[in-house]
This record gives structure tokens, sequence and C-alpha cells, in this order.
């Protein structure tokens, strides 16, 4: 009978300590939920700039699904900016929102050290990508847009996910593994936009909340 | 050779502070404050503990005009702490 005691006492200490080295070097409180959210903004984004996109539909590609640069008029991309900037915001927002609701339900410090380390981490790589993808610009490689965002993207969760729940890793590859067959079929940007921000989002945030915040 | 379980690890709270600052360089007491979820007094009295038993080490220094102290586990913190783990590990495998 001691003896059992005693094991379940070591198993106690042993959760404890695996707890606390969690708690103190992952921020664990993203919520699943704002994945979804931000997932269903891209989805309207892209929807959005669909449309704005098919205005400038021609006989020889009736659905604009494989676009070329050349028959777009600088008008619409200067729209087609303004909707990803605006979509940008209002997924971001709502994911700080919910972090921050979550963070206060799990009394997790939502500008402690942890958050910190992560947010670090997933900026640096998306810094780079945002630079390159101006350099793109510069150079008139305006295919490579796309797919690159998403690549640098997915480089960016696979490094965050050292610091916050270790799940974002797949989603990470995901990423990269679409940025890459992107980069190889030029042209199908906004696809590729809507698959990588859009739905692998919802199928992230969903799988997120089923196994992490449903009890809550 | 039998691995001991280390009395001071008996506590909780001393348990908890050594197992943040073996994920961590090192931890400031707001950190470890808010992580285990303690009082100032409490925490404080277990910290100076372990810093008796030359387990942790204690770095204070000026950010600005606020003082900072943050702790970091020294070499022997980092040895009885794995003998510990060990010794738990041996007692739920049963040997």
């Amino acid at each position: 009978m001691k003896e059992e005691n005693l094991k379940k006492s070591s198993l106690d200490q042993l959760n404890q300590i695996h707890s606390m080295m969690e708690q103190s070097t992952r921020f664990i409180s993203l919520s699943g939920l704002s994945g979804i959210l931000a997932g269903i903004t891209a989805l309207i984004g892209a929807g959005y700039a669909y449309l704005i996109i098919s205005k400038a539909a021609t006989v020889e590609n009736p659905y604009m699904m494989r676009l070329s640069m050349h028959t777009i008029k600088p008008q619409t991309i200067r729209e087609l900016v303004v909707v990803g900037a605006v979509m940008l915001i209002v997924a971001i927002s709502i994911g700080i929102l919910l972090t921050l609701k979550k963070a206060k339900k799990k009394g997790q410090n939502m500008w402690g050290k942890t958050s910190q380390r992560l947010l670090l981490n997933l900026t640096m790589p998306l810094v780079a990508g945002g630079i390159f993808s101006l350099i793109l610009i510069h150079h008139g490689l305006v295919g490579l847009i796309a797919p690159v965002t998403l690549l640098f993207y997915g480089l960016a969760l696979l490094n965050a996910s050292k610091y916050t729940l270790h799940d974002i890793r797949y989603l990470g590859i995901c990423e990269i593994i679409l940025g890459l067959i992107g980069s190889y079929f030029i042209g199908y940007g906004l696809l590729i936009w809507a698959i990588g921000f859009g739905l692998l989002h919802i199928v992230y945030g969903s799988a997120m909340y089923l196994k992490y915040d449903r009890d809550d | 050779m039998i691995e001991k379980l280390q009395k001071v690890f008996e506590s909780r709270v001393r348990l908890g502070v050594m197992s943040i600052l073996m994920a961590n360089e090192s931890a400031d007491f707001n950190t470890l404050k808010d992580t285990l979820d303690l009082t100032d007094g409490n925490l404080a009295s277990h910290l100076t503990a372990l810093e008796k038993k030359e387990m942790i080490s204690v770095n204070k220094e000026f950010v600005g005009r606020k003082p900072k102290t943050s702790y970091t586990s020294t070499a022997l913190g980092k040895q009885l702490f794995k003998q510990h783990l060990t010794a738990l590990e041996k007692l739920i495998k049963g040997q």
C-alpha cells in the first residue's frame, strides 16, 4: 500500500514538473476559434478578390482561375492589395482578442516572457518574407509572391512551434508544401491563398478547438 | 547505485521553481510568481531556502531605476534535480 502511494506521488511530481516547464517556456493560450475565424475571413477576402478579378475575364480565360499579370490593370492590383490588408487586420484583431480572453481564463500572462518569445520567433521569418516579396515586385516577379508568402508563413509557424502549442508545426509544414506547389504552378496565387490562409486555418483551428478549447 | 529522492523537493513550490529554472536560462521574480501562482512572501521564503542550499543563484540588476531580481539554477541545483528525476522514474517503474 505504501509503495502504491509513493508511485502515485512520484507520478504527480513528474506531471507538475512537466506542466511547469511547459508553462514557463510555451505560450499555450492561442485560441483555436480564432484560427477558424481567420480562415473564414480569408475565404471571404478571396471571394471578394475573385469578384474584382473576374471583371477582367476574357473569352480565352473566362473563369480567371489562372492569372497572368499582363491582363490585370494596376487599378485592380491596388484594389486587391486593399482587400488583402483589410482581411489581415481583421484576422489578426480577432486572433488577439480571443487569445486575450483565453489567456485570462488560463491565468497565463498575455504579455509575458513566453508570448514575447513566441511573437519574436514568429515575426522574424515573416519580416524576411515581406521584404523578399517586395524585392520580387521590384524585379517584376509578381507571380511568385503568393507562393512565397505561404512559404515564409509556413517557416515562421515551424519556427514558432517551439514556443507555443506543438501542433502548429503541422500547419506550418502544410503551408510550406502548398507554397512549393504554388511556386511551381505559377498563376494560381488566389487559389493557393484561399487554401493556405482559408481552408488550412479552418481545419487547423477546428482541430485545436476540439483538442484544447471545448472542455474549458 | 540507488538514486535518492531529494528531500528539498518535497515542497511543491521548490520543485516548481527548479522545474522552471531547468527549462529556462533564468527567470525573474515576477515570472516565477505568476507561473507558480504564489504570494510574494511565500515565494521569497522558498527562494531563500534554495539559495542557502546553493541550488540557485541570485542576480540583481537595475533596469532603469527599478531593481530586477532574476534567478538561475547552479550546477549543484541541476545535478540534484536530475538525480531526483531519475529517482522518480525508478520509483514509477517499480525498480
